[in-house]
């Protein structure tokens, strides 16, 4: 099926892979970027047009870290709603961890993550499990499983601490021009913990998890890469000043070590736990307000590569438990963009091409996803179209998720999103 | 694929968050829930309720239900809360971890809902987790007494306490106010790290104008602990600490929380531990508590437990008319409907 091309007319293109931030309009054609002109000089007939006059037009948001639910955990989400939810937040590409039941640790799950009998309306991206079950004690096949589509590896949620283990995987994931991805706690230091370490735990009574059990395990993995050449090591939503320091001293060094953060670690702190609220409850934890300052001035002077999500979505039934029983963990896809666009931008005067940059050819960038996350002629015809002065308010209630889980209900965002197209075709629109 | 997104769809649930739910203001879950006016009044009552006539005070909460709903063992906190609501004419009923079908993995949600519909009027919790009773007043709508919870709270326990102090001290409750206890030092020593009682007693002392000493091993006394309130400051020398008290609080080492802490024991004792030599010489005057369970031998002896200076059965006297109080506040404003 050829489907109409889309000419999308009058809008102010920001694309940050090109330096791009003028007028321009944009025909889209089989799937891809066909033409790219000043107003009004793309000549067509028989394309459907999207009007764009006010409104901000780039490359389609590209999210690193989801959790899809599927295979295993559909009355959570499915790969289906999860990609629903991602067009709603203006995402066009999402790579999907590997805690799945069961866990992605081969090519045969890799690939029946990216069936078209999935139903996904956005592309997803498989991560793999760097170890078989993620039990941290065998290696999983990276080769076949980057064959099979996986874009990186990662025991997410079980950390690989022993230090043989990693070393082995930063050499195999190297051998394959796979990064490593961490969750980086120590997981030693954290048994039975379920927030931030400090005095709100203790005047709470609940067990926090210090600072040093995330940047203990980021200094550990930088020793490793340095002894792996060509190691690429990724490290998940970092959430403390000490661990960024370790990576922006890494990366001072020339080693290749990137790193994401997670819009709640730039926009809350550990006060939104209130009154044992579990919809605060992640991992890492939120942390304290000097951390949070620390994730805005790393994502201002350019040490984190990219905003992910953690999309973490669990049922109501999951959540509405003690504080210490609830799973870690919140949705993230459809509030990521009006939060870095209210706090980075409006509040913190980012410019915004370098918001986008965040949520777009960094991340691609990061992860070494080709031809993503520009709209440079050619490239895949993956755009995203929101009206930058307008602020709406976020309803849990109306998520494309199955899952309701979040901090941010009721929340003024910024930044409407208005369409999202993916390959060409419109995935999202008011 | 359709099929898929619209059953998701009809999965949705329209109600907000558990957790935008109201708490019953007749519920007791912190120290922190009275004002100083409302800890007098509590006081009060309490005094009026045990000085009162046991047919005329067995008729202020009538076959009203009350459930006790316990997750972790207890002999004095569950036998004064369901003493007290007997005294006060209540129908009890209790529900244990070990009995019910909390034991088959029904959550504390479903619990609730289900004492709701038989129709309990008041839930009083123990739960192992902090913050549990906060899940269940707004699960339920009901007030919810807390009864201790995790390591968090157990204001009942801070207020039976504080009736022990005032009459040790010979303070009327008409005389509470936020300078009730000032000059007098408070001094809580032993597990402050896993302790709901110690955690309650330091918001609510302080907020009467005393001086609170917390003093223990920094294992089990982290220097945060400091910062829950004002009024509170740490002191790692017991001898010293209880040279400057009036009234001394012991506090057991909670070995089923300690998760892998490793304590010297020994060490412990010596430098914790009330006995006889200790008090005798840098607290002779002084009042000696301890919430229970006491461990003899280990952070008090018996000589020191069953001593002239303890007050340990007077505070477990002292739990049931506070209880009393509590549950009338908590139900005696039922009947002109919940404020919310």
């Amino acid at each position: 099926m050829t489907a109409k091309p889309v000419l999308v007319r009058n809008g102010r293109l920001i694309d940050p892979a090109s330096n791009t931030d003028a007028p321009r309009d944009l025909l889209l054609r089989n799937g891809k970027v066909a033409d790219l002109s000043a107003p009004g000089k793309i000549k067509v007939r028989d394309a459907d047009v999207i009007d764009a006059k006010g409104l901000v037009v780039a490359p389609g948001l590209i999210d690193i870290h989801v959790h899809l639910r599927e295979p295993g955990q559909g009355y959570k989400e499915t790969i289906a709603t999860g990609s629903d939810a991602a067009a709603a937040g203006g995402f066009t590409t999402v790579c999907a961890m590997p805690n799945t039941t069961p866990i992605n640790d081969s090519p045969e799950i890799t690939r029946w993550m990216q069936s078209p009998d999935r139903g996904a309306t956005v592309a997803v991206l498989p991560i793999a499990a760097a170890t078989v079950g993620s039990r941290g004690e065998f290696l999983t096949n990276y080769a076949a499983l980057k064959d099979a589509g996986a874009v990186a590896v990662t025991d997410d949620g079980r950390p690989i601490l022993g230090d043989d283990i990693m070393l082995q995987a930063l050499r195999a994931a190297a051998s394959q021009a796979l990064p490593v991805i961490q969750h980086a706690e120590d997981t030693r230091l954290t048994g039975g913990c379920s927030m931030n370490a400090g005095a709100l735990a203790f005047r709470l009574g609940l067990r926090g998890m210090p600072v040093e059990a995330e940047s203990s395990l980021v200094e550990r993995d930088i020793n490793l890469v340095r002894k792996v050449p060509n190691a690429h090591l990724h490290v998940a939503h970092l959430s403390t000043k000490k661990a960024l320091d370790a990576v922006r001293a890494a990366r001072k060094s020339g080693l290749h070590v990137t790193c994401e953060i997670t819009p709640h670690h730039f926009a809350l702190t550990e006060d939104r736990i209130g009154l044992y609220d579990t919809n605060a409850k992640m991992n890492p934890p939120l942390r304290g307000e000097s951390d949070r300052a620390a994730m805005i001035e790393g994502l201002l002077d350019g040490t984190i590569d990219a905003i992910a999500t953690d999309h973490a979505p669990h049922a109501a039934h999951e959540k509405e438990q003690e504080f210490d029983c609830a799973p870690n963990g919140i949705i993230g896809l459809e509030t990521a963009l009006g939060l870095a666009i209210r706090i980075l931008h409006i509040e913190h005067k980012m410019p915004l091409a370098k918001v986008l940059a965040l949520l777009t050819a960094r991340p691609a960038q990061a992860l070494g996803l080709q031809g993503k996350g520009t709209l440079a002629t050619g490239s895949s015809a993956d755009l995203v179209l929101f009206d930058p002065a307008a602020t709406w308010t976020f309803h849990a209630a109306g998520s494309k998720s199955t899952s309701k889980n979040t901090p941010f209900d009721g929340w003024e965002l910024s930044g409407r999103l208005q369409t999202t197209i993916a390959v060409g075709r419109v995935v999202f629109g008011k | 694929m359709a099929n898929r997104r619209s059953q998701s769809a009809t999965a949705q649930s329209p109600s907000p968050s558990l957790f935008s739910q109201p708490i019953h203001p007749g519920s007791a879950i912190s120290a922190t829930d009275f004002s100083v006016l409302e800890v007098r009044r509590i006081l009060e009552s309490a005094d009026l309720l045990e000085a009162e006539n046991p047919f005329r005070r067995a008729e202020r909460l009538a076959k009203r239900r009350v459930a006790l709903l316990f997750y972790e063992s207890s002999t004095r906190t569950r036998t004064s809360f369901e003493l007290a609501a007997k005294a006060l004419g209540a129908d009890t009923t209790l529900v244990s971890s070990l009995s019910s079908s909390i034991e088959k993995g029904e959550s504390l949600k479903d619990t609730g809902i289900t004492l709701k519909a038989l129709g309990a009027e008041c839930i009083i919790l123990r739960s192992p987790y902090s913050g549990g009773p906060y899940l269940l007043a707004r699960a339920t709508g009901l007030p919810v007494l807390n009864a201790g919870d995790g390591m968090a709270e157990h204001p009942s326990q801070a207020l039976l306490d504080l009736r022990t102090i005032l009459q040790f001290l010979q303070i009327a409750p008409r005389k509470i106010g936020e300078k009730a206890l000032r000059g007098v030092t408070v001094t809580i020593c032993g597990d402050i790290l896993h302790s709901r009682v110690a955690r309650s007693n330091a918001l609510l002392l302080p907020r009467l104008g005393a001086n609170v000493v917390l003093c223990g091993p920094p294992a089990l006394l982290p220097e945060t602990a400091a910062c829950m309130t004002p009024g509170i400051v740490i002191e790692r020398d017991f001898d010293a600490a209880l040279r400057a008290s009036t009234i001394v609080m012991m506090l057991r080492i909670q070995a089923e929380r300690l998760s892998g802490l490793q304590i010297d024991l020994d060490d412990y004792r010596s430098r914790y531990q009330a006995n006889a030599d200790r008090i005798a010489v840098h607290a002779p005057k002084a009042l000696l508590m301890h919430p229970g369970p006491i461990i003899r031998g280990m952070e008090i002896t018996a000589e020191v437990a069953d001593g002239p200076q303890s007050a340990i059965a007077q505070q477990v006297h002292n739990g049931v008319a506070i209880r009393m109080a509590l549950l009338v506040r908590a139900l005696g404003e039922a009947k002109k409907g919940a404020r919310r």
